[in-house]
């Protein structure tokens, strides 16, 4: 006990003084996790839509096979990205593995199913409630996939950000294609896991704080932003 | 003129049952069609399959003139409105209906005054009540300037004083010229607001007459029991 309230307040001074390795790590994970949400946003909303919307042989086997991928593990997702793009790989002459873009590659693919998975969800609902009346108006195919879209932006914010806690929190992923390199490719979780391991608990309990802030933050965020929308648009 | 409308031998099936049996009816410009019948009729499905949200298992539905779809509008049970302005939601129907943009602002605002909402025209639609709602419903109907209005149930879910407004602007379209062609459960609304009855049983068109010949000397029996059960006390 006595050592975890002495790495506690350790961890917090490390905190308070504004640590430059600490800093460097921190804005690392952002860069990474929020590019990689960003990409699968791009990519997801779009299909998750389509896949809503759409009435095409093998749609049902496509919904299944997303949502079950949405439980992918990080750790078989890194190892894939892994073999694409080591040297031997397919993809080895673009030198990517061990660099911050391997990390988001790995952490898009991660998080994609996730994100298209909950807008399918979410677009189908609304698709339920809302078909007839866009039809009788005219609206069908893109047009109506897109209203659709834009109506319940509000309630795509909680998609991505469950993108945003499973990419932010995951370690097994960007641990094997970063290779956690110190200065390159070290984030939040790998250092959490790395510094646990040899017995730095004070760095490695700063992080866990900050990271748990972090999601705590943007949880907030997403409520407030929600319910300021909810309360705008009904 | 897309009318007149003819049904020919139509039927419709969902889930092995028989919703509409071989419907017959030619449907003239002039007189607000009322389709009346007990629950389960098909009066909703038959709306459906005139307005083409619906394709019939067997038969023809054929319109009269060029562009059909578009020359028509359907006002529903409960209104579906988008998460914007309620003025946005008439500009959203303009814009499907391909008015030119700068004709759209004047239109929508005409439309709103139309059925008495222009003073709410930058409310969110879904903070609007029930009968609003509703109303904001026919006035996108209204800037479409259909030449046939359908209108299923519009005031089963609303309180007297919304319904008289509904019924208001629903005879505002028939003088304005509009075809109405309305389902409803309201006997006294059929005869407030209707020329001619088409009484539905089990999916068959079983009677067709003016209102009050309909509701004085009713030729099926099917119809006189389903007067008695709704109006028993005559």
């Amino acid at each position: 006990m006595d050592s975890l309230s002495q790495a506690a307040s350790q961890a917090l001074a490390l905190v308070a003084s504004g640590d430059a390795t600490l800093g460097a790590i921190v804005l690392l994970s952002l860069e990474v996790s929020l590019a990689a949400v960003a990409l699968a946003t791009l990519l997801g909303l779009p299909l998750g839509a389509a896949l809503a919307v759409g009435r095409f042989p093998g749609r049902r086997a496509l919904v299944v096979l997303l949502n079950a991928l949405m439980g992918l593990p990080p750790v078989v997702v890194g190892l894939i990205v892994y073999l694409m793009l080591s040297r031997a790989g397919p993809l080895g002459e673009l030198g990517l593995l061990f660099t911050p873009r391997a990390m988001v590659v790995a952490q898009t693919i991660l998080v994609l199913p996730i994100i298209a998975a909950l807008c399918r969800q979410a677009v189908e609902d609304a698709w339920a409630e809302y078909e007839e009346q866009l039809r009788s108006l005219g609206a069908s195919g893109v047009t109506a996939a897109l209203t659709l879209v834009w109506d319940i932006r509000f309630s795509l914010v909680t998609a991505v950000l469950a993108g945003l806690g499973r990419a932010s929190a995951e370690v097994g992923a960007v641990m094997i294609v970063g290779g956690n390199i110190d200065g390159v490719t070290r984030v939040m979780t790998t250092t959490i896991a790395l510094e646990t391991s040899k017995g730095d608990l004070p760095l490695a309990l700063a992080l866990g704080l900050i990271l748990i802030l972090l999601v705590i933050a943007l949880n907030a965020a997403a409520a407030y932003v929600k319910d300021a929308a909810q309360r705008r648009y009904g | 003129m897309i009318l007149p409308l003819t049904v020919e031998a139509a039927s419709f099936v969902a889930g092995g049952r028989t919703i509409i049996d071989r419907l017959t009816a030619e449907i003239v410009a002039g007189p607000s069609t009322i389709i009346l019948g007990a629950n389960g009729a098909g009066k909703s499905v038959l709306m459906r399959l005139m307005h083409g949200l619906l394709v019939p298992a067997a038969g023809t539905i054929s319109w009269t003139g060029e562009n059909a779809a578009r020359r028509q509008a359907m006002v529903f049970q409960r209104p579906v409105l988008l998460r914007r302005t309620a003025i946005a939601n008439v500009i959203y129907a303009l814009k499907l209906a391909h008015v030119p943009s700068r004709e759209r602002g004047p239109l929508a605002l005409e439309a709103l005054e139309s059925v008495g909402l222009a003073s709410l025209a930058r409310r969110p639609a879904r903070a609007l009540s029930g009968g609003e709602q509703q109303r904001l419903a026919l006035a996108r109907a209204w800037a479409l300037h259909p030449e046939v209005l359908f209108l299923d149930e519009p005031t089963a879910s609303l309180d007297p004083t919304s319904t008289r407004e509904i019924e208001r602007v629903i005879q505002a379209f028939d003088a304005a010229g509009t075809k109405i062609i309305m389902a409803t459960h309201n006997l006294g609304q059929a005869r407030r607001l209707g020329d001619e009855v088409l009484f539905l049983h089990q999916g068959r068109l079983v009677e067709r007459a003016p209102v009050e010949e309909f509701f004085l000397r009713p030729a099926s029996p099917e119809a006189a029991a389903f007067i008695k059960g709704e109006l028993p006390w005559v």
